[in-house]
């Protein structure tokens, strides 16, 4: 019996789902790779231009292609989406073809006067990211002065009349405990909350073991997320925590090339916006438009095929969980068709991680960055072997001798 | 509802797809799934005729499924997906 043969007719909205759509629900489009900061967790590895990014006339022919297969908006992200000097042009080009835009921005480029050209500007929506509601705790992750220009960008676009903006937040070990914190920062700025989870891709998978919340904190996300309920977004990206009890708003499965897909800034299209690796990597849009890549890949139609749980299928929870997350496992080296590496009931603890897969591109910064993230573990560092490794100017070379 | 003239909001938009069809507001940024292939049928052709049931016997939607049907219609009025006419 074949795969196909043995699917059942669909009959729930979210059996549907699983067996894809003719065009994403949720299409997140990274559109440079370059960016003016180097968060220690960033999902593509970004910083540098890549000089294959798309023109300004490839996009504006790929926006008329989603306009065309009616996908109604797309996230824009990066990379920092701003530093394109096309990037307010493809914005207004997007929404003259009913193409509606939420981007994400790190807020160093939100001033004044662009926030009012939001505000005035239907079908676009802005996710203004910071990871710690104080500078102490975000600022290690994202960068020196990071904290102060979000919630500059985030005063701006509050004083200009942008409402229910959003403020976007990847959970972390650091910042669960702030939750509350971020809340009052949204409302205070007439924003919504979105958090997010960490994911072990780009540079992600380097900062993973540091940084992913404590088994007792998922516990914490979960009754704060069960608390808000609809009044937090999340993005649908915690359904590995509904294994603790009731599901969390939204549709509670992988959407990865079934509702969900990544076009990256050189047109590469990848299942979802955390598994940029050339093992999800289903076509480029250079070669075969958008809509061939969507619809046609193997890749993405062997994704809407009935997956294998593996183990997981005779675990109790596996209906609401479904296994987690994909990336998260293969980020971190855990088979597919296992457990995810947070799962709840803590059944990764029995499956042994293989080698984590070496990333297939990388475009982070080489040389010295300004707003460079300085990680709390510094206090750690190794300690230097002589005093000029610290400082080229010895203090003892300094005392007057000899008179 | 179903003697009055309703239509498909204008800032509404709705894509086919194999279980029915999404339908997006391009005000609100709602996104709503529209779970049955008639029911599409039905939203779209409210505005070329007179009433809601005119509409039900155009497309031909039996009277036994029409409580149904109204109801349906009911939840998309409450989302603005679909508007009175007059109020069009």
């Amino acid at each position: 019996m074949t795969a196909v043969a043995s699917r059942p007719a669909a009959t729930r909205l979210v059996d549907h789902f699983e067996y894809g759509l003719d065009a994403p629900i949720c299409l997140t489009w990274e559109l440079t790779y370059a960016c003016n900061l180097a968060c220690v967790h960033c999902l593509s590895s970004s910083g540098r231009r890549d000089p294959r990014e798309l023109t300004t006339d490839e996009c504006k022919a790929l926006i008329d292609e989603f306009e065309r297969m009616q996908i109604f908006y797309v996230n824009i992200g990066g990379g920092e989406p701003t530093v394109r000097p096309d990037f307010w042009e493809l914005l207004d080009y997007a929404v003259a073809h009913h193409v509606g835009v939420k981007f994400s921005t790190n807020g160093f480029r939100i001033t004044s006067e662009r926030a009012r050209q939001l505000a005035a500007t239907d079908y676009v929506d802005v996710q203004v990211s910071l990871d710690g509601a104080t500078a102490e705790v975000n600022d290690p992750i994202r960068g020196a002065g990071t904290y102060d220009a979000a919630l500059r960008a985030m005063d701006n676009l509050r004083d200009a009349g942008m409402k229910d903006f959003k403020l976007s937040v990847v959970c972390t070990r650091d910042n669960i405990p702030q939750l509350d914190e971020f809340k009052k920062i949204a409302d205070d700025h007439g924003a919504q909350l979105r958090l997010t989870r960490l994911r072990p891709a780009g540079r992600g998978a380097d900062v993973w073991e540091d940084l992913h919340p404590l088994p007792h904190q998922q516990r914490e996300l979960y009754d704060w997320l069960v608390a808000h309920g609809e009044g937090v977004l999340t993005g649908d990206s915690f359904f590995h925590l509904a294994a603790f009890g009731d599901a969390l708003p939204g549709l509670n499965l992988c959407g990865a090339g079934r509702v969900v897909c990544l076009v990256d800034p050189v047109g590469d299209v990848y299942a979802c916006p955390f598994a940029i690796h050339d093992n999800f990597l289903a076509g480029n849009i250079r070669d075969e438009g958008f809509k061939q890549v969507w619809q046609e890949s193997a890749l993405f139609r062997s994704l809407r095929e009935p997956q294998t749980g593996g183990a997981c299928t005779s675990c109790s929870a596996y209906d609401s969980c479904r296994g987690g997350c994909m990336a998260a496992k293969f980020f971190t080296g855990m088979p597919l068709d296992g457990p995810d590496p947070e799962c709840v009931k803590g059944n990764a603890e029995f499956v042994s991680a293989g080698d984590r897969p070496a990333p297939s591109q990388d475009h982070s910064h080489r040389g010295t960055v300004r707003n460079a993230p300085v990680p709390v573990s510094i206090g750690r560092r190794r300690p230097p072997t002589t005093m000029c490794d610290e400082s080229p100017v010895n203090a003892a070379d300094l005392t007057p001798t000899g008179s | 509802m179903l003697d009055e003239a309703w239509v498909l909001n204008g800032s509404v938009a709705l894509r086919p797809e194999p279980f029915g069809a999404l339908a997006y507001d391009f005000t609100t940024r709602r996104l709503s799934f529209l779970k049955d292939p008639a029911l599409v049928e039905v939203v779209r052709a409210l505005g070329e005729h007179a009433t809601v049931t005119e509409t039900f016997d155009a497309v031909g939607i039996a009277p036994a499924d029409r409580p149904r049907f109204g109801a349906a219609l009911e939840r998309l009025a409450g989302q603005q997906m679909i508007v009175r006419r007059d109020a069009a």
